[in-house]
């Protein structure tokens, strides 16, 4: 299967980056082969929402799984909506990393494991998903009283 | 006639010099003191206005019908914001991100795009004595300022003296509130800080073509930084406010000047003559 | 590594002046000036620029006269009324691109904007990130990001122990971004009505993003039954004051002479700023 990882360069060696949203590349590993493919972050400098536009660039490469070192509110809502799970508290090579994630060592989360994005304004969020319910529908979340 | 209080720098007393104007000219015709500073609104706090009247201030957020959706992604493709997101077979919206412009509702291919209102924030307006109060909040956790402050320049009076607060700064909501006014005033302190703040503020309004003036508040301990550069650049220095820990007491209290030392109303009357006489003067020029 | 953010909703309470002793006190520092509208945390620290970055926002639309044929589809279309006469006003077009959408011409095109400049410059406490964004530009909270992405960066190559970051007034967009995955927050407020007002605002931004903030009280004797207000408003809502500092002409003089506080005097106001250092940096990262 394919798991889409969080990089600072464009190699299984590479450090696993902490951020999802600005990370550098983000790497589609073919966990039985360890064959990948290299995509430079398209929102690594969005002025806004980076962790959507990544959310969105991972979810178009058909990969199954995410993971990070850290995952904020907005990249977590598009992924779980697309039915993608989450990884957290990765660090160290990319390589390594997918080990770990083989010997089922990782967890994924139930929710952003991190505030607002590196970015901009974030938070509890709703997002206002397609009318009427189906997979990844309408995903409600109170805002906080202003 | 509109007349807006800015400052490049915080805290130098925009919001003390608004409202001590306002009360200083209420007896001279109709005044209206508009707060614009709608992240942190302080003029009510000085006046103490009766509000009479709250209204919701939203902004368009699109909808996603998914009956029509083919999750084509055009939408999200167009959205300059990343406040749409289309993965699989979801469409999402991020609605804090969302600037309101239109594009998604205009691209979508299948018309599966609404739009709904949201509220990011409210205008509160009554009156205080004779002057006429507005103030806009925004929601504390959302990013905009733009909307609520158009929402309160709305409520300005054609007829009357229109005296806007201005948040601290340059930045965007900055201009949007100084933006079309007839004259504007700069508060400033005589320090390194004030001066810098100051030089940002006067090219903006230079920029926007608002002719401005000056009013140096803390007068007194100090340099001459300020002074020189207004001399040089040609804005005229209308007000100076000394240093004087009383002044400092009686803001901490909630007091305008006029509050504490009635006769300074004269001293708002006069500089308000001369603001008149220089924004004609802009206005013929 | 600690990143401490400056704030203080009301502006003028002293984030700056604060700031810039914390520099001189604190050893193994990077600084960060997050108000990119108005930077002042420069003009205390003797500094001396290294290196300028050019900084790109959100794109501004630009019509093309020769091939408008005035059809007014733009205007129509624009929301945020920034053309007029057929030419765009860059202090309001907010970059969205749906009038390049709707002119049946191909008469506009989007441009990218230099919003404005990144610095890092050497000064006598530690290196120093700050910016400047032009009048009237938004992305004040990308231009913040790439900032303290800099300041984050030069931190781990010195090893450095803290981020010192000046933040900005208000609770907007660029306040959010400073706020942001930093280890902690340090509130200084004013003993004013307003300041009290604006003290709630910000802790309730705090409060949404999380963040677990400490409050010091400036110039807290000019009124000391409103400190007391704050005092109990802090302990109500379960956050700590950590610091009271008096009301000191000195202070004044200091920002006058461009020199942080603390390496100036021996006043009251510095004694209490040094032990407002000690408790911020002994303080656990909440």
């Amino acid at each position: 299967m394919k798991v889409g990882i969080s990089a600072t360069a464009p190699h299984l060696d590479a450090d696993l980056d902490p951020r999802f949203g600005r990370c550098q590349y983000l790497l589609i590993v073919d966990t039985e082969s360890m064959e990948f493919e290299a995509v430079e972050n398209p929102a690594m400098s969005a002025p806004g929402g980076a962790g959507i536009q990544a959310a969105q660039a991972v979810a178009e490469t058909g990969a199954e799984a995410v993971i990070t070192g850290d995952c904020g509110p907005n990249a977590f809502q598009v992924l779980s909506s697309a039915g993608i799970p989450v990884f957290v508290g990765a660090s160290g090579r990319v390589r390594d990393v997918v080990e770990a994630y083989k010997e089922g060592k990782l967890s994924p989360i139930a929710a952003a494991s991190t505030g607002p994005g590196v970015g901009m304004r974030g938070g509890t969020r709703r997002g206002l998903g397609s009318r009427g319910r189906g997979r990844g529908g309408r995903r409600s979340r109170a805002i906080s009283n202003h | 006639m509109i007349l807006s209080v800015a400052s490049g720098k915080g805290g130098t007393g925009k919001t003390l010099v608004a409202t001590s104007l306002a009360l200083s000219l209420q007896e001279l015709g109709p005044v209206q003191l508009l707060d614009c500073d709608v992240e942190e609104p302080n003029a009510h706090i000085l006046l103490r206005p009766e509000i009479v009247s709250s209204e919701p201030v939203t902004v368009p957020v699109p909808v996603v019908y998914k009956g029509r959706c083919t999750y084509c992604g055009r939408c999200s493709e167009v959205c300059a914001y990343n406040a749409i997101a289309v993965a699989s077979k979801v469409a999402l919206v991020f609605p804090e991100l969302c600037h309101g412009c239109g594009a998604c509702s205009y691209v979508c291919p299948e018309d599966a795009i609404s739009e709904v209102g949201r509220d990011v924030g409210v205008v509160e307006s009554g009156r205080v004595g004779e002057v006429q109060f507005a103030h806009g909040r925004l929601a504390v956790g959302e990013a905009m300022a733009g909307p609520v402050i158009r929402a309160v320049k709305r409520l300005a009076d054609p007829q009357a003296t229109v005296i806007l607060d201005a948040p601290p700064g340059t930045s965007c909501p900055v201009v949007e509130t100084i933006r079309g006014s007839d004259f504007c005033l700069l508060v400033t302190e005589p320090t390194p800080f004030g001066l810098s703040d100051l030089t940002i503020a006067a090219e903006l309004a230079r920029e926007i073509d608002v002719p401005c003036g000056v009013v140096i508040n803390r007068d007194g301990p100090g340099d001459e930084g300020v002074e020189r550069y207004c001399a040089q650049e040609g804005i005229p220095v209308l007000m100076r406010i000394p240093f004087d820990r009383h002044i400092a007491e009686a803001y901490c209290r909630g007091e305008t000047l006029v509050a504490h030392v009635p006769s300074w109303q004269r001293a708002f009357r006069d500089l308000f003559e001369g603001v008149t006489r220089l924004a004609l003067v802009g206005s013929i020029s | 590594m600690k990143e401490i953010v400056v704030l203080s909703g009301k502006g003028g309470t002293g984030k700056t002046t604060m700031l810039a002793s914390f520099a001189a006190l604190a050893e193994n520092s990077v600084l960060c000036d997050c108000d990119v509208d108005a930077p002042n945390l420069h003009l205390l620290l003797e500094s001396q620029t290294e290196e300028a970055h050019e900084f790109y926002g959100l794109q501004g639309a630009e019509i093309n006269r020769e091939r408008c044929n005035e059809c007014g589809a733009c205007i129509i279309a624009c929301r945020f009324g920034a053309i007029e006469d057929f030419r765009v006003n860059p202090l309001a077009c907010e970059g969205c691109g749906l009038c390049e959408r709707v002119c049946p011409l191909d008469a506009i095109s989007m441009r990218d904007r230099l919003a404005g400049q990144w610095f890092v410059s050497r000064t006598k406490y530690g290196p120093l990130v700050h910016a400047r964004l032009r009048a009237a530009q938004e992305n004040s909270g990308k231009l913040v990001m790439a900032v303290r992405k800099r300041a984050r960066e030069m931190a781990q190559e010195m090893n450095a122990r803290y981020i010192l970051s000046d933040g900005p007034p208000g609770i907007g967009c660029p306040v959010i971004s400073s706020l942001s995955g930093a280890s902690m927050a340090l509130i200084v407020t004013e003993p004013s009505l307003s300041g009290i007002h604006d003290l709630k605002r910000v802790l309730g931004l705090c409060r949404h993003f999380g963040v677990s903030p400490l409050v010091c009280i400036n110039k807290y004797d000019l009124s000391e039954e409103n400190s007391r207000h704050i005092e109990n408003h802090c302990g109500d809502v379960g956050v700590e004051v950590v610091g009271r500092i008096p009301f000191d002409p000195d202070v004044n003089e200091a920002v006058v002479q461009g020199r942080p506080v603390v390496e100036m005097f021996e006043s009251a106001a510095s004694r209490e700023i040094r032990a407002l250092w000690e408790a911020i940096a002994t303080c656990p990262v909440p």
